[in-house]
């Protein structure tokens, strides 16, 4: 389970997580929508630790992210994450940027490592691409390879930063139907997302963001259909 | 003007030469590995937090990068002697060439540390890779590749800087050598002209040998 509380982050002057506060439990899909700047990304960014915070704090699985005592390296293995571009290594192949991790990281033998890369990228379907380096691949099997690339740590948990938002729209379809599989396969997700279909269908709760607070938070239905803030009806307006 | 060439004595000559051929490619090789290791350090302080540190990185890559060679030669030799260090001409040169090369290389390896953007390390830290991993599996391959070709020109260049050692009277390189020859016999043309031939070839041999490791290496 990950728990957020009462999170404040500013870069210098600018405050940017005002106070945010969620809990996503075991098997739950919570996707996050809100305008850019709004501060989706550093909520991700600290959840896994990239980014420190100023005051409150974030739980996963009961352990305190940003804890002095807390090994953060390990941590991560259990959180996968996919950024919005630039995830891929251009000086590996699509197989050694699945194995890297499991090989150095987590130790593995190249043979484990291959087996257990290979049946992910099956899973994403680039099991063709293996000996490909990334600079040949289109957005969205990058974006795929991401994906395939972190599941491949057996992560507890995925966070997604807009993987679809630098796609062409013809590839956006191949990404999402792949998170939706996730889903499907009961992964516990957190979405940023500014795609409002998949949201509304895949998720589980939909979380709207707004300068660096949670302004609203409920089922799909909730917050499509009946949303009582206005600014979520704002938002939903100038987006739908 | 009547100068008939004489080639027999010249080529003669050839084994002296290829002797010489060798300590300048000595001296470059060198010069590029001290120049290396300054350029690393230079790179780091350009980007130190300490004024200081910064002036002194900056000051050497611009003073390195916008004067003549046979300025930083001259004055590896006979300006360090006014300050009491002195060199002999050997070390007078590898240490005007070095000092030419870490400058350059400084800047070299700025622009690569640019060329490879920090979501890099970012997306290497979220697998939980740990910084030094990070850098050495992610960053340094990238980065070794993007310095790769400026760094083979730099090692062209030192080894045709050698040959200003002349002035500060180095007389076991290439130049040094064929310098000699030319006092002793007076054939100029001769022996400058199998030197060049020399030098090209020693500078083709090192692009030629830089595209092969290049193409084993960098393979995206
Ligand atoms: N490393 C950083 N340093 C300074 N400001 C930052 C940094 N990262 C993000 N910001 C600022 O924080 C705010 C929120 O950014 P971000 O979390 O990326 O928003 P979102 O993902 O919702 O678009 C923006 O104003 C952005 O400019
Ligand atoms: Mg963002």
């Amino acid at each position: 389970m990950i728990e957020i509380e009462n999170v404040r982050k500013s870069f210098g002057q600018l405050e940017v997580l005002k106070g945010v506060s969620l809990a996503v439990d075991r098997g739950e899909v919570v996707s996050v929508i809100g305008g850019s700047g709004s501060g989706k990304s550093t909520l991700l960014m600290c959840i896994n630790g990239l980014e420190p915070i100023d005051s409150g704090r974030i739980l996963v699985d009961g352990v305190e992210v940003h804890a002095r005592s807390t090994d953060l390296n390990k941590l991560r293995r259990k959180i996968g994450i996919v950024f919005q571009q630039w995830n891929a290594f251009p000086h590996l192949t699509v197989l050694e940027n699945t194995t890297l991790a499991l090989r150095k990281v987590l130790g593995k033998s190249r043979a484990e490592a291959d087996a257990i890369a290979i049946k992910q990228l099956e899973h994403v379907g680039l099991q063709d691409k293996l000996k490909v380096f990334p600079g040949k691949l289109s957005g969205g099997q990058q974006q795929r390879m991401a994906i395939a690339r972190a599941l491949a740590m057996s992560p507890s948990y995925m966070l997604f930063d807009e993987v679809t938002s630098a796609l062409d729209p013809q590839l956006v379809g191949e990404v999402l139907d792949t998170m939706r599989l996730l889903a499907d396969e009961g992964m516990t997700m957190i979405v940023v997302t500014h795609e409002m279909g998949f949201a509304r269908e895949v998720s589980n709760r939909v979380a709207f963001f707004k300068d660096g607070l949670i302004h609203e938070i409920g089922t799909p239905k909730q917050i499509f259909e009946q949303p009582q803030r206005p600014e979520t009806a704002e938002f939903l307006g100038s987006v739908l | 003007m009547n100068y008939t060439f004489h080639w027999r004595p010249a080529f003669r000559a050839l084994p002296e030469m290829l002797a010489g051929s060798l300590v300048t490619l000595q001296i470059a090789v060198l010069s590029m590995v001290i120049g290396i290791a300054i350029a690393v350090l230079l790179a780091v302080m350009t980007g130190s937090k300490s004024r200081w540190l910064r002036g002194i990185a900056g000051t050497w890559i611009e003073v390195a990068r916008n004067t003549p060679a046979l300025f930083q030669i001259y004055i590896a030799y006979f300006g360090l002697g006014q300050i009491g260090i002195h060199l002999d001409s050997y070390l007078a040169l590898l240490a005007g060439i070095t000092f030419n090369n870490a400058g350059y290389l400084a800047e070299t390896f700025r622009g690569g540390l640019r060329a490879v953007p920090q979501t890099q390390v970012r997306a290497a830290r979220s697998l939980g890779f740990g910084p030094i991993a990070a850098f050495r599996l992610i960053v340094l391959p990238q980065l070794f590749r993007a310095v790769f070709h400026p760094m083979t020109n730099q090692m062209v260049w030192a080894i045709l800087m050698t040959s200003l050692g002349v002035v500060v009277g180095v007389n076991t390189d290439l130049t040094g050598v064929t310098q000699e020859l030319n006092v002793r016999t007076f054939r100029t043309f001769e022996y400058f002209a199998i030197a060049a031939v020399l030098y090209y070839l020693i500078a083709k041999v090192v692009t030629l040998g830089a595209r092969l490791i290049a193409w084993r290496l960098f393979r995206y």
